[in-house]
Protein backbone atom coordinates (compact mmCIF):
# COMPACT_ATOMS: atom_id res chain seq x y z
CA UNK A 1 0.00 0.00 0.00
CA UNK A 2 1.41 3.46 -0.88
CA UNK A 3 1.62 6.27 2.00
CA UNK A 4 -0.87 8.70 2.40
CA UNK A 5 -0.31 11.51 0.30
CA UNK A 6 1.59 14.37 2.12
CA UNK A 7 -0.86 17.93 2.95
CA UNK A 8 1.01 20.77 1.33
CA UNK A 9 2.99 23.12 3.60
CA UNK A 10 2.24 26.71 3.23
CA UNK A 11 5.59 29.27 3.25
CA UNK A 12 4.49 32.66 3.80
CA UNK A 13 8.58 33.82 3.54
CA UNK A 14 10.83 32.04 1.61
CA UNK A 15 14.29 32.31 2.93
CA UNK A 16 16.61 35.44 2.02
CA UNK A 17 19.68 32.53 1.56
CA UNK A 18 20.47 29.35 0.32
CA UNK A 19 22.23 28.09 3.13
CA UNK A 20 25.12 27.86 5.33
CA UNK A 21 28.87 27.35 5.58
CA UNK A 22 30.79 26.95 8.56
CA UNK A 23 34.55 28.36 8.61
CA UNK A 24 37.49 27.60 10.76
CA UNK A 25 37.35 23.92 10.04
CA UNK A 26 39.68 21.51 8.72
CA UNK A 27 39.21 21.16 4.73
CA UNK A 28 37.51 17.71 5.07
CA UNK A 29 35.24 18.67 6.74
CA UNK A 30 32.06 21.20 6.23
CA UNK A 31 31.99 20.07 2.37
CA UNK A 32 28.77 17.49 2.74
CA UNK A 33 25.62 19.02 3.33
CA UNK A 34 22.18 18.95 5.47
CA UNK A 35 19.60 19.64 3.71
CA UNK A 36 16.94 21.78 5.44
CA UNK A 37 13.45 21.82 3.42
CA UNK A 38 11.72 24.82 3.12
CA UNK A 39 9.14 23.98 5.69
CA UNK A 40 11.56 23.28 8.16
CA UNK A 41 12.93 26.46 7.64
CA UNK A 42 9.80 27.86 8.25
CA UNK A 43 8.68 25.98 11.12
CA UNK A 44 11.61 27.35 12.83
CA UNK A 45 10.47 31.22 11.92
CA UNK A 46 7.24 30.99 12.88
CA UNK A 47 8.40 29.43 16.31
CA UNK A 48 11.46 31.20 17.25
CA UNK A 49 11.40 34.08 15.16
CA UNK A 50 7.73 35.04 15.42
CA UNK A 51 7.63 33.46 18.72
CA UNK A 52 4.54 31.80 18.07
CA UNK A 53 3.56 28.32 19.73
CA UNK A 54 2.78 25.37 17.40
CA UNK A 55 -0.83 25.70 17.61
CA UNK A 56 -0.46 28.83 15.95
CA UNK A 57 2.33 28.21 13.83
CA UNK A 58 0.47 25.24 12.61
CA UNK A 59 -2.48 26.92 11.38
CA UNK A 60 -0.32 29.67 9.26
CA UNK A 61 1.35 26.79 7.62
CA UNK A 62 -1.74 25.09 6.86
CA UNK A 63 -1.01 21.73 8.72
CA UNK A 64 -2.20 19.96 11.76
CA UNK A 65 -0.60 20.76 14.93
CA UNK A 66 1.21 16.93 15.43
CA UNK A 67 2.61 17.60 11.92
CA UNK A 68 4.05 21.09 12.68
CA UNK A 69 5.96 19.42 15.90
CA UNK A 70 7.00 16.82 13.51
CA UNK A 71 8.34 19.26 10.81
CA UNK A 72 10.19 21.69 13.81
CA UNK A 73 11.80 18.64 15.45
CA UNK A 74 13.58 17.62 12.32
CA UNK A 75 14.06 21.03 11.47
CA UNK A 76 16.01 21.42 15.26
CA UNK A 77 17.96 17.68 14.64
CA UNK A 78 19.50 18.62 11.49
CA UNK A 79 20.69 21.90 12.63
CA UNK A 80 22.41 20.39 15.48
CA UNK A 81 23.69 17.72 13.27
CA UNK A 82 24.96 20.12 11.29
CA UNK A 83 26.13 22.59 14.20
CA UNK A 84 28.19 19.45 16.06
CA UNK A 85 29.09 17.66 12.83
CA UNK A 86 30.69 21.18 11.26
CA UNK A 87 28.16 20.48 8.54
CA UNK A 88 27.28 23.26 5.50
CA UNK A 89 23.13 23.57 5.72
CA UNK A 90 21.45 24.13 2.42
CA UNK A 91 17.56 25.00 2.64
CA UNK A 92 16.24 23.25 -0.60
CA UNK A 93 13.21 21.05 -1.33
CA UNK A 94 10.59 20.05 0.32
CA UNK A 95 6.64 19.30 -0.44
CA UNK A 96 5.70 23.58 0.04
CA UNK A 97 3.81 26.19 -1.88
CA UNK A 98 4.73 29.88 -1.89
CA UNK A 99 2.06 32.31 -0.83
CA UNK A 100 2.32 36.16 -1.75
CA UNK A 101 -0.77 38.90 -1.31
CA UNK A 102 -2.54 40.74 -3.43
CA UNK A 103 -1.87 44.54 -4.09
CA UNK A 104 -4.59 46.15 -5.79
CA UNK A 105 -4.13 49.62 -7.42
CA UNK A 106 -6.72 52.13 -7.03
CA UNK A 107 -5.48 54.51 -10.20
CA UNK A 108 -5.74 52.02 -13.22
CA UNK A 109 -8.26 49.25 -10.96
CA UNK A 110 -5.55 46.27 -11.14
CA UNK A 111 -4.75 44.03 -8.80
CA UNK A 112 -1.05 42.08 -8.39
CA UNK A 113 0.91 40.13 -6.71
CA UNK A 114 4.65 40.75 -5.50
CA UNK A 115 6.36 37.39 -5.98
CA UNK A 116 9.68 38.84 -4.45
CA UNK A 117 9.08 39.40 -0.69
CA UNK A 118 12.45 41.34 -0.33
CA UNK A 119 11.52 44.15 -2.04
CA UNK A 120 9.24 46.38 -0.99
CA UNK A 121 6.55 47.31 -3.48
CA UNK A 122 5.06 51.27 -3.67
CA UNK A 123 4.59 51.50 -7.38
CA UNK A 124 1.66 50.07 -9.59
CA UNK A 125 3.52 47.39 -12.25
CA UNK A 126 0.99 48.38 -14.90
CA UNK A 127 0.76 52.27 -14.46
CA UNK A 128 3.47 53.05 -12.39
CA UNK A 129 1.20 55.15 -9.85
CA UNK A 130 1.99 55.09 -6.50
CA UNK A 131 -2.04 54.61 -4.83
CA UNK A 132 -1.42 51.13 -4.45
CA UNK A 133 -3.85 49.44 -0.90
CA UNK A 134 -1.24 46.77 0.41
CA UNK A 135 -2.80 43.81 1.68
CA UNK A 136 -3.74 43.19 5.12
CA UNK A 137 -5.51 39.72 4.81
CA UNK A 138 -2.09 37.98 6.17
CA UNK A 139 -2.07 40.28 9.23
CA UNK A 140 -6.00 39.49 9.71
CA UNK A 141 -5.41 35.34 9.41
CA UNK A 142 -2.24 35.78 11.51
CA UNK A 143 -4.20 37.36 14.50
CA UNK A 144 -7.27 35.31 14.00
CA UNK A 145 -4.05 32.28 14.36
CA UNK A 146 -2.67 33.75 17.68
CA UNK A 147 -5.91 34.37 19.21
CA UNK A 148 -7.66 31.64 18.12
CA UNK A 149 -4.68 29.67 20.07
CA UNK A 150 -3.41 32.20 22.75
CA UNK A 151 -3.71 30.53 26.36
CA UNK A 152 -6.12 32.23 28.74
CA UNK A 153 -5.99 31.07 32.36
CA UNK A 154 -10.01 31.17 33.16
CA UNK A 155 -11.57 31.55 36.90
CA UNK A 156 -13.95 28.37 36.98
CA UNK A 157 -16.68 29.81 39.65
CA UNK A 158 -16.66 33.54 38.18
CA UNK A 159 -15.71 33.67 35.14
CA UNK A 160 -12.40 35.94 35.24
CA UNK A 161 -9.78 35.71 32.34
CA UNK A 162 -6.04 36.79 31.94
CA UNK A 163 -3.65 35.42 29.79
CA UNK A 164 -1.53 32.49 30.59
CA UNK A 165 2.06 32.98 31.56
CA UNK A 166 4.14 29.98 29.93
CA UNK A 167 5.94 28.04 32.49
CA UNK A 168 3.73 28.95 35.19
CA UNK A 169 0.45 26.23 35.81
CA UNK A 170 -2.60 27.95 36.17
CA UNK A 171 -3.97 26.26 39.21
CA UNK A 172 -1.15 28.09 41.20
CA UNK A 173 -2.48 31.46 40.73
CA UNK A 174 -5.57 32.71 42.18
CA UNK A 175 -8.06 34.74 41.17
CA UNK A 176 -7.80 38.31 42.12
CA UNK A 177 -11.74 38.94 42.34
CA UNK A 178 -13.18 35.83 44.17
CA UNK A 179 -10.11 34.04 45.11
CA UNK A 180 -10.25 30.76 43.91
CA UNK A 181 -8.00 28.37 41.74
CA UNK A 182 -7.14 29.39 38.40
CA UNK A 183 -7.92 26.82 35.42
CA UNK A 184 -6.28 26.46 31.78
CA UNK A 185 -8.88 27.32 29.79
CA UNK A 186 -10.84 24.76 27.58
CA UNK A 187 -9.20 21.94 29.72
CA UNK A 188 -11.34 19.50 31.22
CA UNK A 189 -11.95 21.14 34.77
CA UNK A 190 -13.25 24.18 33.48
CA UNK A 191 -15.86 22.54 30.89
CA UNK A 192 -18.14 22.89 34.04
CA UNK A 193 -18.24 26.20 34.53
CA UNK A 194 -18.63 26.81 29.71
CA UNK A 195 -21.50 24.80 30.05
CA UNK A 196 -23.36 26.53 32.56
CA UNK B 1 11.91 43.23 -19.23
CA UNK B 2 9.32 40.47 -21.38
CA UNK B 3 5.95 40.87 -20.49
CA UNK B 4 3.10 38.06 -21.21
CA UNK B 5 -0.78 39.17 -22.16
CA UNK B 6 -3.84 36.80 -22.06
CA UNK B 7 -5.42 38.19 -25.28
CA UNK B 8 -8.61 36.45 -27.39
CA UNK B 9 -7.14 37.58 -30.89
CA UNK B 10 -3.92 38.24 -32.20
CA UNK B 11 -4.03 42.13 -33.21
CA UNK B 12 -3.38 45.26 -31.26
CA UNK B 13 -6.98 45.63 -30.95
CA UNK B 14 -7.87 43.21 -29.30
CA UNK B 15 -9.48 42.49 -26.03
CA UNK B 16 -7.87 41.02 -22.64
CA UNK B 17 -8.69 37.34 -22.17
CA UNK B 18 -10.45 36.71 -19.33
CA UNK B 19 -8.96 33.21 -18.70
CA UNK B 20 -4.70 32.98 -18.65
CA UNK B 21 -4.96 29.07 -19.41
CA UNK B 22 -7.84 29.41 -22.13
CA UNK B 23 -7.20 32.61 -23.63
CA UNK B 24 -6.48 32.27 -27.87
CA UNK B 25 -3.32 33.88 -27.92
CA UNK B 26 -0.42 34.95 -26.06
CA UNK B 27 1.52 38.20 -26.09
CA UNK B 28 4.94 38.48 -25.26
CA UNK B 29 5.82 42.24 -25.39
CA UNK B 30 9.73 43.23 -24.37
CA UNK B 31 9.51 46.24 -22.84
CA UNK B 32 13.20 47.65 -24.18
CA UNK B 33 12.76 46.60 -27.61
CA UNK B 34 9.45 47.32 -27.75
CA UNK B 35 8.74 44.24 -29.80
CA UNK B 36 5.60 42.06 -29.69
CA UNK B 37 4.89 38.30 -30.37
CA UNK B 38 1.76 36.73 -30.60
CA UNK B 39 1.89 33.20 -30.06
CA UNK B 40 -1.26 31.43 -30.30
CA UNK B 41 -2.54 29.03 -27.11
CA UNK B 42 -1.89 25.46 -28.25
CA UNK B 43 -4.02 24.00 -24.90
CA UNK B 44 -7.36 26.54 -25.20
CA UNK B 45 -9.08 23.56 -25.48
CA UNK B 46 -7.41 20.52 -23.45
CA UNK B 47 -9.64 18.62 -20.98
CA UNK B 48 -7.64 20.25 -18.02
CA UNK B 49 -3.99 21.37 -17.41
CA UNK B 50 -4.49 24.14 -19.80
CA UNK B 51 -3.11 26.24 -16.96
CA UNK B 52 0.18 24.51 -16.38
CA UNK B 53 0.92 23.86 -20.22
CA UNK B 54 0.17 27.75 -19.97
CA UNK B 55 2.37 28.29 -17.70
CA UNK B 56 5.20 26.41 -19.54
CA UNK B 57 4.89 27.86 -22.76
CA UNK B 58 4.90 31.49 -20.76
CA UNK B 59 8.31 30.62 -18.66
CA UNK B 60 10.18 29.33 -21.16
CA UNK B 61 10.11 32.88 -22.80
CA UNK B 62 11.50 34.07 -20.22
CA UNK B 63 8.63 36.74 -18.95
CA UNK B 64 8.82 38.38 -15.71
CA UNK B 65 4.93 39.41 -15.67
CA UNK B 66 1.83 38.06 -16.90
CA UNK B 67 -1.36 39.87 -17.16
CA UNK B 68 -4.76 38.33 -17.73
CA UNK B 69 -8.50 39.03 -16.58
CA UNK B 70 -8.00 35.99 -14.29
CA UNK B 71 -6.00 33.40 -13.30
CA UNK B 72 -7.10 29.40 -12.22
CA UNK B 73 -6.54 28.42 -8.88
CA UNK B 74 -3.55 26.04 -9.72
CA UNK B 75 -1.38 28.79 -11.27
CA UNK B 76 -0.94 30.84 -8.22
CA UNK B 77 1.36 28.47 -6.38
CA UNK B 78 2.89 27.90 -9.60
CA UNK B 79 3.67 31.23 -10.37
CA UNK B 80 4.48 32.15 -6.68
CA UNK B 81 7.67 29.50 -7.05
CA UNK B 82 9.02 30.30 -10.51
CA UNK B 83 8.82 34.26 -9.43
CA UNK B 84 6.38 35.19 -11.81
CA UNK B 85 4.63 38.32 -11.07
CA UNK B 86 0.58 38.46 -12.05
CA UNK B 87 -1.37 41.17 -12.45
CA UNK B 88 -5.08 40.43 -13.26
CA UNK B 89 -7.20 43.84 -14.85
CA UNK B 90 -10.79 43.12 -14.02
CA UNK B 91 -12.24 45.24 -16.53
CA UNK B 92 -12.36 42.96 -19.86
CA UNK B 93 -13.08 45.81 -22.24
CA UNK B 94 -9.31 46.65 -22.09
CA UNK B 95 -7.60 46.11 -25.57
CA UNK B 96 -3.90 45.43 -25.72
CA UNK B 97 -2.96 48.57 -27.02
CA UNK B 98 -4.18 50.21 -23.82
CA UNK B 99 -2.30 48.18 -21.84
CA UNK B 100 0.91 48.13 -23.90
CA UNK B 101 0.92 51.96 -23.70
CA UNK B 102 0.34 51.82 -19.75
CA UNK B 103 3.40 49.49 -19.77
CA UNK B 104 5.46 52.02 -21.38
CA UNK B 105 4.49 55.12 -19.45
Amino acid sequence: MSPRIRVLRKVSNPPLIKGFKPYGIASELGTEQVKLLYEEYEALRLCDYDMLNHHQASVMMGVSRPTFTRIYASALQKIAKAFVEGRQISIEGGKVYFDSDWYHCTSCGCYFNNPEKEKEVDTCPLCKSGQIIKPDNKDIEEDKAVKEFEDVCVCPDCGYEEVHKPGEPCGKNVCPRCHSYMKRKGSPYCRNFNNR
Amino acid sequence: MRVAIASTGNSLESTISHHFGRCDYFVIYDTESKAIEYIPNPHKDAEEGAGQSAVQLVASRNVQKIISGDFGIKIKPLLDSLRIQMIVIKDNKKKINDIIEMLNH
